[in-house]
């Protein structure tokens, strides 16, 4: 077994903030510069944000940009895209992607197809972002992963930051976008600090960042498992095994090139993913691979999804069903022919 | 809360509209003789499977549109539901775009990707044609925040109002609900127009919505001003109650709610055997058909018209929607190399999807001013 090295850091700042003050960051940044976006959901404006992610954006902007809507999702994901469609630039906040259900039609038939139904006409340069997963016992109704039964509609983008820095910088993407974007975020997340410079940056959609480097397998992720897969990983390191950790920041669009080129290495593919297994991310990642790169396969792909019940409101059978560093080391371990 | 009953509108000469010139009425004329028309010969492509899919066509309710959209100027936003055609040809649309777009044709006003339910015109400010029954609704309300934020927030533009057009089956959607909601709370400068035939397609108002015959309750638990126009079958009526009430929302930057009756001569889509109601009633209204109410008026009150500048108006019109078909007919069917994986994204980006690389959409001239 070859030996596992974490690529040295490419952030370069000893300033260190919540997940939740990077996502305000990018906003107010976005908002200073562009007097067009405006942030609209529940509790945004007075309370300061359900999980204080737009705390201080009222005063600042005053009650024109920073709307406090009422429980409504269908409602202002609706306004979002005409006022998207006649020339502003919306963010609309979930609280959670779980209520994002009951917005389905305007989520689902009117932000990516306006453009395809138009003729080109109308685009749809809108954000919708909010807590994705399982955020702690709030059972089935409340942790929804939104990111394998959204993806499936072609016409936006989906983001899925797994760090303070990505949360930045994709965001700020997210807003300059002129096609509609799917931002998820994470509340177990919120409150992690990491670095993230003061200086201007934006990170492009499509491109996987790998978050270590090994020669042994390689393991696929997005958002928050992302750091399982590191906790994974370090564990693995200690027993000589080497993995690739790709982050692919991005599941549509999704960077399958960079899959192959770690798994042309590898042999061998891992991918986790907070969702459902049933025609998910993960399922994506390991069919696009099986239809490009199978050559390159030296056991057949392991999925780690959550698994395939509705969300559990026990402790316990919320951590049983949820991807965890034990199940990932497991799965990588089966695919070394090591179990 | 106020509201206001348009059932004087058969008494002649002394609205709004009895001091626009003739011109402007023989203008309203020929607009409903051409969505009628256009929609004769509609039915007539579909009967011939030239046009496919669900298509709903106006005839009967022409006056709804003619009558609002005088009170609004282009600028004003619209948003509806699937029986569009009349309000694009009544907004500007060029017919031939129209046809097209219903033929399947890359010269329709969608390139042949939208169909009879998804008229757009950016040109012109039609926000669509929309398929699901309310989903118009949210999109109303968010044209008009964007006009009154473009005012507030950007300094810029007139004050403008949105009408956003609804059946009456659309009045029992949630979406209905949490929009008008929103433009309560938010004061946003949208009327919703509920074009009031009678039929969610085959179930009457009256067993499928609660105060049916009193509808601006609905509108008085949101806050909103409503107004009721029991003569929706003419055009004049239709402007003499409806352009004070849209002048007023302008004004003072509200919304605004109308229940207007109207009724639709076909059934609910060209597959509906429309078991539900009798040959009489439909009769019945045939006898106020707005294009004949408002003829005998332009003939009989203002003397500004005879029955040959009628047929010649017809002549002409006809002879306009003929080349629409001629058009739509001979217009080149969509290149799926060039249209399927078009007009997905704006800035199509690499990897979005394992079937193929997403394509720039290339502008259609009949739709100039679109991006």
């Amino acid at each position: 077994m070859t030996t596992a090295t974490i690529p040295t850091p490419i952030i370069e700042t000893t300033r260190e903030i919540q997940f939740r003050e990077a996502l305000r960051e990018a906003m107010t940044e976005e908002m200073r510069a562009d007097e067009r976006i405006f942030l609209i959901g529940e509790e945004v404006a007075q309370y300061n944000g359900a999980y204080k992610v737009s705390q201080g954006m009222l005063d600042e902007f005053g009650p024109k940009r920073i709307i406090d809507s009422p429980i409504s999702e269908n409602g202002f994901a609706g306004l979002g895209i005409a006022a998207a469609m006649a020339g502003l630039r919306p963010i609309i906040e979930f609280m959670s992607w779980s209520f994002s259900l009951v917005a389905a039609d305007q989520l689902l038939n009117n932000a990516p197809k306006m453009l395809y139904m138009s003729g080109g006409q109308w685009g749809c340069p809108i954000v919708f972002r909010g807590n994705n997963g399982a955020g702690g016992q709030l059972a089935s109704t409340h942790s929804w992963c939104v990111e394998g039964l959204f993806s499936n509609v072609p016409g936006m983008h989906m983001a899925i930051p797994s760090c303070p820095y990505d949360a930045k910088g994709l965001l700020k993407t997210a807003i300059r976008c002129n096609d509609p974007v799917f931002f998820l975020e994470s509340e177990r997340m919120l409150g992690d600090k990491g670095p993230v410079p003061e200086v201007e940056y934006t990170i492009p959609f499509g491109e996987a960042i790998l978050r270590a480097e090994g020669g042994d397998a390689t393991i696929v992720s997005f958002g928050r498992p992302v750091n399982f897969c590191l906790e994974a990983m370090v564990e693995l390191a200690r027993e000589e095994i080497a993995c690739d950790v790709l982050d692919m920041r991005t599941i549509r669009p999704l960077d399958i090139d960079a899959v192959i080129r770690s798994i042309r290495k590898t042999g061998r593919l891992i991918v986790v993913d907070q969702s459902w297994p049933f025609a998910s991310p993960a399922s994506e990642v390991i069919t696009q691979v099986c239809e490009r790169a199978f050559d390159c396969l030296d056991h057949q792909p392991v999925r780690v999804n959550t698994d395939d019940v509705p969300t559990p409101y026990a402790k316990g059978l919320e951590q049983a069903y949820l991807p965890n560093k034990g199940k990932i080391i497991e799965a990588v371990k089966s695919t070394l022919g090591l179990l | 809360m106020s509201t206001a009953t348009a059932s004087q509108g058969r008494q002649r000469n002394t609205g709004a509209s009895a001091t626009l010139p003739d011109n402007t009425l023989l203008g309203w004329l020929r607009e409903m003789v051409l969505i009628r028309e256009f929609e004769i010969r509609t039915m007539q492509a579909y009967s011939n499977a030239q046009i496919g899919g669900f298509c709903h066509v106006y005839n009967g309710q022409e006056a709804v549109v003619v009558g609002t959209f005088a009170a609004t100027t282009k600028q004003d936003p619209i948003v509806t539901a699937y029986r569009d055609h009349g309000h694009a040809l009544a907004r500007g649309m060029d017919p031939k775009a129209c046809m097209a777009e219903m033929y399947g044709k890359t010269t329709g006003c969608a390139k042949g990707k939208g169909g009879s339910m998804h008229m757009f015109d950016r040109p012109n400010n039609l926000y669509g044609g929309h398929g699901i029954v309310g989903a118009q609704t949210p999109l109303g309300a968010g044209l008009a925040f964007a006009t009154k934020y473009e005012n507030e927030v950007l300094g810029k533009g007139d004050k403008r109002i949105t009408l956003c057009f609804l059946g009456d089956g659309a009045l029992n959607q949630g979406a209905l609900h949490e929009a008008m909601n929103l433009a309560g709370i938010l004061q946003l400068p949208v009327i919703y127009i509920v074009e009031n035939n009678g039929y969610s397609m085959g179930t009457a108002i009256d067993r499928g919505t609660t105060m049916a015959h009193k509808l601006e309750a609905k509108a008085a638990a949101y806050g909103i001003e409503s107004l009721t126009i029991e003569h929706g079958m003419d055009v004049c009526a239709i402007y003499d109650a409806f352009k004070p009430f849209a002048d007023a929302r302008r004004r003072d930057q509200k919304p605004g709610f109308v229940d207007l009756h109207t009724y639709r001569y076909q059934g609910h889509s060209m597959s509906d055997p429309q078991k539900y109601r009798s040959k009489d009633e439909v009769g019945q209204y045939m006898e106020q058909d707005p294009i004949e109410t408002l003829k005998k008026q332009l003939i009989e009150d203002r003397a500004c018209l005879t029955e040959e500048d009628f047929k010649a108006m017809q002549k002409e019109v006809r002879a306009v929607v003929r080349e629409a078909v001629r058009f739509a007919e001979n217009s080149p069917a969509p290149d799926p190399r060039k249209e399927l994986y078009s007009d997905v994204f704006v800035d199509p980006l690499p990897n979005s999807s394992p079937s193929g690389p997403y394509l720039h959409g290339e502008t259609n001239h009949l739709m100039r001013g679109s991006r």
